[in-house]
């Protein structure tokens, strides 16, 4: 039984009211920074100005991973331990990862167009498994919707999060296996280019702006998930 | 063998809404417990938490075995029935073969289930498909299982429900029998059952 | 008997259902199969080079169809509590019913899938590949689709809800699957990859039984 309407999230509530603020504030300081390391580093000599592109794509797709790590994880407290507030935490999480998972394949689908001649290039291991990524969130999001009972939907949910999460590295040497198969162009190099260090620095100022960022907007979710239930709680109360 | 349920402060809740708050009960064996109440107000939902398919909010339920306490889990799988509002049989499958799955899946034999339908006249009707009969017949054959598997613990949800005064008689006699040997019954009932037992009024 | 068996003959009657069950999924099969040529035009040289990849997407498909039944009729009368309370634990009853589903649904696309490719103009020699890919990655579809088909308990989005969740994890059974018919026809290394597909075929029928059970525990609660 889920404890219900968020038994003393208290210290979470308190926590989170300086934390996500602060998150935010972090997230924007080293978004500008890495813009502006982002405009210093030279062009590619391949891609040309393209690969400005990659200081947004390739954080997001860092960021599509980890946040289903966090929901994975989170799913699994909720499932363990029957906590509300892990699952709100799991069901929070979810959009923002389809939100970042979806930017990450239209900049990649942006970036790749100049690259390698085409929109969308399906031999890419890491686009294909990124596209089935974004397929689990939206039936992660879908099962969600369709469940209105709020203690019926997490273990049913969590359950598919865990699946899915299993199943990702698997779809992921799926793919790679596939693509070894089919030896075809060589027109791309699978991994992209090397990473020279200009460029080193920008990615990873913007990889852990992006995280700052999730975090803020994270456990803003969370908080409204929280009121979300209490206000629930309160009006089934006082019909009842 | 199942000797009593001892359920303590239980606290039962569906979606947002408590329904259930501090409930003491206690069922020994010989004894007929009936809930009634309004619809709603629990029931049913009580029932399904002493099988195992409920988390309670809080508080606890106790089944007593022979050498002390067994765990809810392995003592409902081995010892108890539950029969709920609906028959559980496949209207597309002939009735003997719904039957025979029922008794089996609870521990009976093909035998004892025979011996079942003829005791409870219902031989004429076990060559139909499911779909063909009313809804007497097929809360009949539901209850069969309560006859062809012999098991300590009876959760009964509105047994009686669709079925005729003649019938009600019948099923009293078994459940006489059941109690006789030391069986229990929880039901959940508007209507009294033909059976001595004791009443425990489920508030809204 | 024990629990096992008796569960497992009730649920190969179930889903058998008079041989309107592997009709149904091979009635989808073929019906789909017929549109190809027309969708994707008669060039038989094309349609041939297509053919392996292509049934394989519809058996991967077909797979879907009786799905949403698996769970959905014991929960919606009641059978699904007498289930979970019974003998044998819910996950060994979750195993009879998606190996039900593999047996009546997935055994027969599989052993359909050598015609269908013929008549796409796809070689007979690969048939033997075909079907063993059939049945052994017929275990994955079943058993995934039975994860799909308990989490979806009784939301009513029902079978669009099921397709949703499950196709995407079809993704490693359908490209090796595909891989291996393929190799095999390019007369490449089509052992790994049918190696691969059992592999996930038969790890999908040990786990995902305890995901069906937890969906269905969760379902009745």
């Amino acid at each position: 039984m889920m404890i219900p309407a968020l038994a003393n999230p208290e210290r979470f509530m308190a926590f989170s009211r300086w934390a996500a603020p602060l998150f935010g504030a972090i997230a924007v300081v080293l978004l500008a920074a890495g813009l502006v390391l982002d405009f210093r580093a030279p062009p590619d000599y391949q891609q040309g100005y393209a690969v400005h592109i990659m200081f947004i794509h390739v954080p997001a797709a860092w960021m599509s991973l980890f946040i289903y790590a966090c929901l994975g994880g989170a799913s699994l407290l909720s499932l363990v331990f029957r906590h509300a507030l892990a699952q709100a935490a799991a069901r929070a999480a979810a959009p923002l990862g389809a939100a970042v998972t979806l930017l990450a394949l239209i900049t990649g689908s942006l970036w790749g167009k100049p690259t390698w001649g085409a929109w969308w290039v399906w031999g890419d291991p890491r686009l294909t498994s990124v596209l089935v990524l974004f397929l689990f969130y939206l039936a992660y999001l879908a099962l969600d919707a369709s469940i209105e009972d709020d203690a019926r939907a997490a273990p049913a949910t969590s359950i598919l999060a865990l699946v899915g999460l299993i199943n990702l590295p698997i779809v992921h040497f799926s793919v790679t296996w596939w693509r070894s198969l089919h030896q075809g162009s060589s027109v791309f190099r699978a991994g992209g280019p090397a990473m020279p260090a200009t460029y080193l620095a920008p990615l990873l100022v913007m990889g852990l702006a992006y995280m700052a960022g999730f975090g803020a907007l994270w456990l803003v979710r969370i908080r409204g998930e929280v009121w979300r239930r209490r206000a629930l709680a309160r009006a089934v109360r006082r019909a009842g | 063998m199942i000797k009593g349920i001892a359920i303590r402060s239980l606290a039962l809740a569906r979606g947002d809404r408590v329904l259930i708050e501090g409930l003491d009960l206690d069922v020994a064996s010989g004894e007929a417990v009936v809930l009634s109440g309004p619809n709603g107000a629990g029931k049913t939902s009580l029932l399904r938490a002493v099988a195992g398919l409920i988390r309670p909010l809080s508080g606890r339920i106790a089944i007593e075995g022979d050498l002390g306490e067994i765990p809810l889990e392995d003592a409902i799988a081995r010892e108890a029935h539950l029969i709920g509002h609906q028959d559980a049989l496949k209207t597309a499958r002939r009735a003997w073969d719904e039957v025979l799955f029922q008794v089996r899946w609870t521990g009976g034999t093909a035998d004892s289930a025979k011996a079942a339908c003829a005791r409870m006249g219902l031989n004429a009707l076990l060559d139909l498909p499911v779909r063909k009969l009313s809804a007497g017949q097929r809360r009949r054959l539901a209850l069969i299982r309560l006859s062809a598997s012999p098991r300590g613990l009876w959760l009964l949800d509105e047994p009686l429900a669709p079925l005729d005064r003649v019938q009600r008689a019948r099923f009293g006699e078994l459940m006489i029998e059941h109690l006789a040997r030391g069986g229990l019954i929880l039901a959940a009932a508007h209507d009294p059952l033909p059976v001595k037992s004791r009443t425990i009024e489920i508030a809204a | 008997m024990s629990g096992f068996a008796v569960i497992l003959r009730r649920e190969l009657a179930l889903s058998w259902a008079g041989g309107g069950g592997p009709l149904l999924a091979l009635g989808f099969f073929v019906a789909i199969t017929s549109l190809m040529p027309l969708a994707l035009g008669a060039d038989a040289a094309r349609l041939a080079e297509a053919a392996p990849g292509l049934a394989w997407l519809v058996l991967a498909l077909a797979s879907l169809i009786s799905l949403e039944r698996l769970f959905e009729r014991d929960y919606e009368d009641g059978a699904l509590d007498l289930i979970a309370l019974g003998p044998a634990p819910l996950e060994l009853a979750a195993f009879a019913k998606a190996l039900a589903q593999w047996v009546t649904t997935q055994a027969p696309l599989a052993l359909a899938a050598p015609v269908i490719l013929a008549a796409l103009g796809a070689p007979w020699r690969l048939a033997p590949v075909t079907i063993a890919a059939g049945l052994v990655g017929g275990l994955g579809f079943a058993f995934l689709g039975g994860v799909g088909a308990a989490l979806a308990l009784g939301s009513r989005r029902g079978g669009v809800l099921i397709a949703l969740i499950v196709l995407p994890l079809f993704t490693p059974p359908v490209i090796f699957g595909a891989g291996a018919i393929e190799a095999f026809a390019a007369g490449l290394d089509w052992r790994t990859p049918l190696l691969l597909l059992s592999a996930y075929g038969l790890a999908a029928a040990a786990l995902c039984p305890f995901a069906m059970a937890a969906a269905a525990r969760n379902a009745l609660s």
